[in-house]
C-alpha cells in the first residue's frame, strides 16, 4: 500500500473530460436588473454555477426580493449560531456521544428549505441539526434533543442524529441507510397522486454505499418523484473524495438518471437548483441527482479536530474566500438592500435567539426513567416485559 | 439415490422448481416396495399427512383457539370484531396449503387497506413459492409489482413507504437473502419509532421470508436466521406451523403496529394443507398454544420441528419394534406437552414458565443452529425463572454448529429420532 500511495498522485484526474470546473465561490452572482427593495428584481448566477449530467443545466437568471435575502441571511446566521452553541456545549460536557456540525454547508440547509413546500419530504444522514429545525423544529427542541432533554424534539431519546418533523424523516445515523428509504418515501407520495418531490440526501463518503445505487436503480426503474442530493463537502469523514471515489463527479454516479452539480456555497444558486429539480420530478421525468460542491469547517464529528487530513491553510482559505453567509452579506451591501448596521442586527437577533434556545433546553428535565420502556413497540403491544440496565432492572408492562 | 448432476443443475435456479417436485414426493411417500430405495432427500415426515394438529373439517377450522373475527370494513377498529368460536353459523372454510393460506391473507389485505402493496422479488407473476399467485392481476401491477434484487434496498425501501402510512408487505425470496438487509431491519425498522420519541415509526412495515429446511437446500436456501433478529427490540418475529396459522398471524402481523419479519416455513407450503376460514380473521401475536397438554416435560418448538415433535412424542408412548428396547417401558406413560412458540419475538415467557413450572422438564427444538440460537436464550430465562422447579437441565435439540449442508442436511435437522432421544434423556435425569 506505501508504493500505491506513492504512486497514487500521478494518476489522480484534475477533471473528467467534458466536465467545467465548478465555481464555488459564494459571492459571483451579479444583478441583471437594478436592485430594488420592494419589488422583486433579477440577478444572473455565475455561468458556471451549474454543469449537468443527461439534461441542460437550470437558467443562470434568478429574481430575487430584498426580504427573502435578509431572511435566508438570518437563518443562515442562526444556524451557524446554533451549530457554535452545540459545539460549546459539547465542549462543556453538556453534549455527550456523537455530534456532526454542519458549519460552512448553511447555504444548503437554509438553500433547499426555500426552494420546496412544506409538502415536499426530505431525508438526510446524521448532520442533521439546521433541516430539523427549518422543516418546522425549533432551535430549543434541536438543543435539548442533544443534551438528551424531555423538550427535545425527539424528547431526548434519539439525540443528534435522529431528530423528526411531520415533513422531515430525520437524522439517520447509519452512513447511506436513509437513500432507499428515501426511495420509498417519494414511492408513497406517487403511490397517493401528490405532485411533491422527496429530497434523500447524502454525503460524498456514503456516495460509495451499495444502497444507494440500488435506491438508484429502483427510483429510475419506477420513475419516482424523488431528487438525491449528494451534499458533496469533500471529505468522507477522514478521506478526501479524491482518495475514496472513482469518480467524483457525484451528478454523474446515477447511470441513466439526468444530474446537476451546483455551487452549494452561493445559497441563490443552491435555492435555484433545488427549485429546477423540484420541477424536474414533480412533471413526472423521474428522478434526478443534484450534487452540491460545498466544504464543512469543522471535523467530521466534534472527536475529529479535521486537521489531520487537511491543511489549516485550506480551512482557512475556505472560510476567508468561499464562505455562504459573507457572500450573501456582499450581496445584500453591494446590492445596496440593507447596510452593514443593519446585517448586524439580524445577526445579533439571530445570536439572541439562540442563547435563549439554549438557556431554556437547559432548564428542561432529563427523560424520567419510565420513559426507556416506551417507544420500544407500540403502545399496549408491547412483550411482557423488557430487561433494563441491572440485572434486578425488569419493567412489566 | 441423490443425483449430483440433477442437483448441480437445479442448485442455481433457487430451488423453485426443484422445492415442489421433492415436496410432492413426500406427500405421496408411502412405505417403499423396494428395499433399494432410499428415504427422500429431506427424510420422511411421516407425521405431516396425518397430523392431529392440522384441522381437516369445517367445524374444526372455525372452532380455533384464540381466532378473532375481523367482520369490519375497518381493519384496527375492534368494534365489531368477535372473539372465539361462538361466532361460526354461516362461515365457510376451503382445503388450502400453506402458500394458498398466504396468499388468501394477503389478498384480504390488499382488498381492505387501499395503501397496502405487495413487493418483492418476482412477486408480480406469483413468486417462487407461489403465495402471490394472481394477485398482481386481481390488483393491479402498481400495487403488486416486481423489485430488483436488491434485498438491501427492498428493506429500505418498504421503511420509507412504512413511514409514510402506507401498508408496506415485502417479500424476501429466502430467508437466508435476509442478511444485506439486515442494516435496515435492524438499524432503521427497528429503532425508527423509539428514536423519534414516538412520532415515527414504521409499524406498517411486514417482511416476508420462507425460512427452514427444505431437505436439499444447503447453505443458502434452508437456514433458519430468526435468531439474529432476537436481539433488536422493536421488532416482532413471527413462524407460523399451518395453514390456518399462517392466515391469521399474517393478517395480525400485516396490521399489528410494529414491523414484523413473518417467517413461513418452506417446507410446509405445499405439504401442510388442511381447511381455513374464508372470511377474515388473526390470530393473537406474542402468544405462545399448546397443543398437547402433558404433566411430565415440556416440547418447546416452532415451524416445521413441530410435526417432528409429534411423531416423536408419539414414538415414545407407542415405540416401534426397532425402537423398543432403547425406551424404558417407565417411561411411556409420561404425559408430554408441546407448545408451538409461533412468536419467536417478543415470546411468550409466561406460558413457557408457567408450563416448566408444573412439568419440570424442558426440550427446545430448533432448526437453527445451538450456539446463540433462540433456544439458548429461552433457557437462560427459564433455568432463571425454574431454577428450583427443574428436575433436569434444560435440553436443546438443534441444527449443529455448522453451515448447512448440502448433501447430510437430514442430519443436520433435528428429527424425530433425535428429539425423541433428548426426551427420554431428559427424562431419566
Amino acid at each position: 500500500m506505501a508504493s500505491l500511495a506513492r504512486i497514487r498522485p500521478r494518476f489522480v484526474p484534475r477533471l473528467s473530460v467534458g466536465v467545467r470546473s465548478l465555481q464555488t465561490s459564494a459571492d459571483s452572482t451579479q444583478l441583471a436588473t437594478d436592485a430594488h427593495h420592494s419589488e422583486p428584481f433579477r440577478v444572473k448566477l455565475h455561468e458556471h454555477s451549474f454543469n449537468a449530467y443527461r439534461t441542460e443545466v437550470p437558467s443562470l437568471d434568478v429574481e430575487v426580493t430584498k426580504d427573502s435575502l435578509l431572511s435566508m441571511y438570518k437563518d443562515m446566521n442562526a444556524m451557524r449560531r446554533m451549530e457554535m452553541a452545540a459545539d460549546a456545549l459539547y465542549k462543556q460536557k453538556m453534549i455527550r456521544g456523537f455530534c456532526h456540525l454542519a458549519i460552512g454547508q448553511e447555504a444548503v440547509s437554509v438553500g433547499l428549505e426555500r426552494g420546496i413546500t412544506p409538502d415536499d419530504r426530505v431525508i438526510t444522514a446524521y448532520r442533521c441539526h439546521p433541516f430539523a429545525v427549518l422543516r418546522g423544529g425549533s432551535i430549543k427542541g434541536v438543543i435539548a434533543e442533544l443534551l438528551g432533554r424531555q423538550d427535545g424534539m425527539s424528547h431526548g431519546k434519539g439525540g443528534s442524529m435522529h431528530i423528526f418533523t411531520h415533513s422531515f424523516f430525520g437524522g439517520n445515523g447509519i452512513v447511506g441507510a436513509q437513500v432507499p428509504v428515501g426511495a420509498g418515501i417519494a414511492f408513497a407520495q406517487k403511490y397517493m397522486d401528490k405532485k411533491v418531490a422527496t429530497y434523500a440526501m447524502y454525503g460524498d463518503g456514503a456516495s460509495n454505499q451499495g444502497q444507494v445505487f440500488e435506491a438508484f436503480n429502483m427510483a429510475k426503474l419506477w420513475n419516482l418523484p424523488v431528487v438525491f442530493v449528494c451534499e458533496n463537502n469533500k471529505y468522507g469523514m477522514g478521506t478526501s473524495a479524491e482518495r475514496s471515489s472513482s469518480n467524483t463527479e457525484y451528478f454523474t454516479r446515477g447511470d441513466k438518471i439526468p444530474g446537476i452539480q451546483a455551487n452549494g456555497m452561493d445559497i441563490i444558486a443552491v435555492k435555484k437548483a433545488v427549485e429546477h429539480t423540484r420541477e424536474w420530478v414533480t412533471s413526472g421525468k423521474g428522478p434526478i441527482i443534484l450534487e452540491f460542491v460545498t466544504y464543512r469547517y469543522g471535523g467530521h464529528s466534534m472527536s475529529d479536530p479535521g486537521t489531520t487530513y487537511r491543511t489549516r491553510e485550506e480551512i482557512q482559505r475556505m472560510r476567508s474566500t468561499q464562505d455562504p453567509i459573507r457572500g450573501l452579506q456582499r450581496y445584500i451591501e453591494e446590492w445596496g438592500l440593507a447596510s452593514e448596521e443593519e446585517l448586524k442586527k439580524l445577526d445579533k437577533e439571530a445570536k439572541q435567539e439562540v442563547d435563549q434556545a439554549v438557556e431554556e433546553a437547559k432548564t428542561s428535565p432529563f427523560p424520567v426513567e419510565k420513559d426507556l420502556w416506551t417507544d420500544v413497540y407500540y403502545k399496549g403491544t408491547e412483550p411482557p416485559f423488557l430487561r433494563g440496565r441491572e440485572r434486578e432492572e425488569v419493567h412489566y408492562y | 439415490m441423490f443425483n449430483p448432476h440433477k442437483l448441480a443443475r437445479l442448485s442455481p435456479s433457487r430451488l423453485s422448481s426443484l422445492n415442489g417436485q421433492c415436496i410432492r414426493r413426500l406427500q405421496s411417500t408411502v412405505p417403499s416396495s423396494g428395499e433399494a430405495e432410499p428415504p427422500p432427500a429431506g427424510g420422511h415426515l411421516p407425521s405431516i399427512a396425518t397430523s392431529a394438529f392440522l384441522r381437516p373439517t369445517r367445524d374444526s377450522a372455525l372452532r380455533l383457539p384464540g381466532l378473532r373475527w375481523i367482520d369490519n370494513e375497518i381493519p384496527g377498529s375492534i368494534s365489531s370484531s368477535k372473539e372465539g368460536a361462538g361466532d361460526i353459523a354461516g362461515r365457510e372454510t376451503r382445503k388450502m396449503n400453506m402458500y394458498q393460506a398466504v396468499r388468501d391473507a394477503m389478498s384480504i389485505a390488499l382488498m381492505k387497506d387501499d395503501t397496502a402493496v405487495i413487493f418483492g422479488e418476482d412477486v408480480a407473476f406469483g413468486g417462487v413459492f407461489r403465495c402471490t399467485m394472481g394477485l398482481a392481476e386481481e390488483f393491479g401491477r402498481e400495487r403488486v409489482f416486481n423489485t430488483p434484487l436488491t434485498e438491501q434496498g427492498i428493506a429500505g425501501f418498504g421503511i420509507g413507504l412504512a413511514s409514510m402510512g402506507q401498508t408496506a408487505i415485502a417479500e424476501i425470496q429466502f430467508a437466508d437473502y435476509i442478511f444485506p438487509a439486515f442494516d435496515q431491519i435492524v438499524n432503521e425498522a427497528a429503532k425508527h419509532r423509539f428514536r423519534s420519541g414516538g412520532q415515527f415509526g414504521v409499524g406498517s412495515l411486514t417482511i416476508r421470508c420462507p425460512t427452514m429446511s427444505v431437505g436439499h437446500g444447503g447453505l443458502y436456501h434452508s437456514q433458519s436466521p430468526e435468531g439474529f433478529f432476537m436481539g433488536a427490540a422493536g421488532l416482532k418475529v413471527v413462524i407460523p406451523r399451518s395453514p390456518i396459522q399462517a392466515k391469521g398471524l399474517l393478517l395480525a402481523s400485516i396490521r399489528d403496529p410494529n414491523p414484523v419479519i413473518f417467517m413461513e416455513p418452506k417446507i410446509l407450503y405445499r405439504s401442510s394443507v388442511e381447511q381455513v376460514p374464508i372470511d377474515d380473521y388473526e390470530l393473537p401475536l406474542g402468544k405462545a398454544e399448546t397443543l398437547i397438554k402433558g404433566s411430565d416435560l415440556t416440547v418447546l418448538t416452532w415451524g416445521t420441528p413441530i410435526y417432528h415433535c409429534e411423531s416423536a412424542i408419539h414414538m415414545l408412548s407407542s415405540p416401534p419394534s426397532s425402537l423398543a428396547h432403547h425406551i424404558p417401558a417407565s417411561l411411556r406413560s409420561a404425559k408430554i406437552e408441546l407448545i408451538d412458540l409461533r412468536t419467536i419475538l417478543p415470546w411468550d415467557v409466561e406460558t413457557i414458565t408457567e408450563s416448566v413450572k408444573r412439568t419440570g422438564r424442558l426440550v427446545i427444538v430448533h432448526e437453527a443452529s445451538r450456539t446463540a440460537g433462540v433456544g439458548a436464550e429461552i433457557s437462560a430465562e427459564i433455568q432463571k425463572r425454574c431454577f428450583l422447579k427443574l428436575n433436569a437441565p434444560v435440553r436443546r435439540v438443534t441444527g449443529w454448529d455448522t453451515p448447512v449442508p448440502m448433501q447430510y442436511e437430514k442430519f443436520y435437522i433435528p428429527d424425530s429420532l433425535r428429539i425423541l432421544d433428548a426426551i427420554v434423556d431428559t427424562l431419566q435425569y
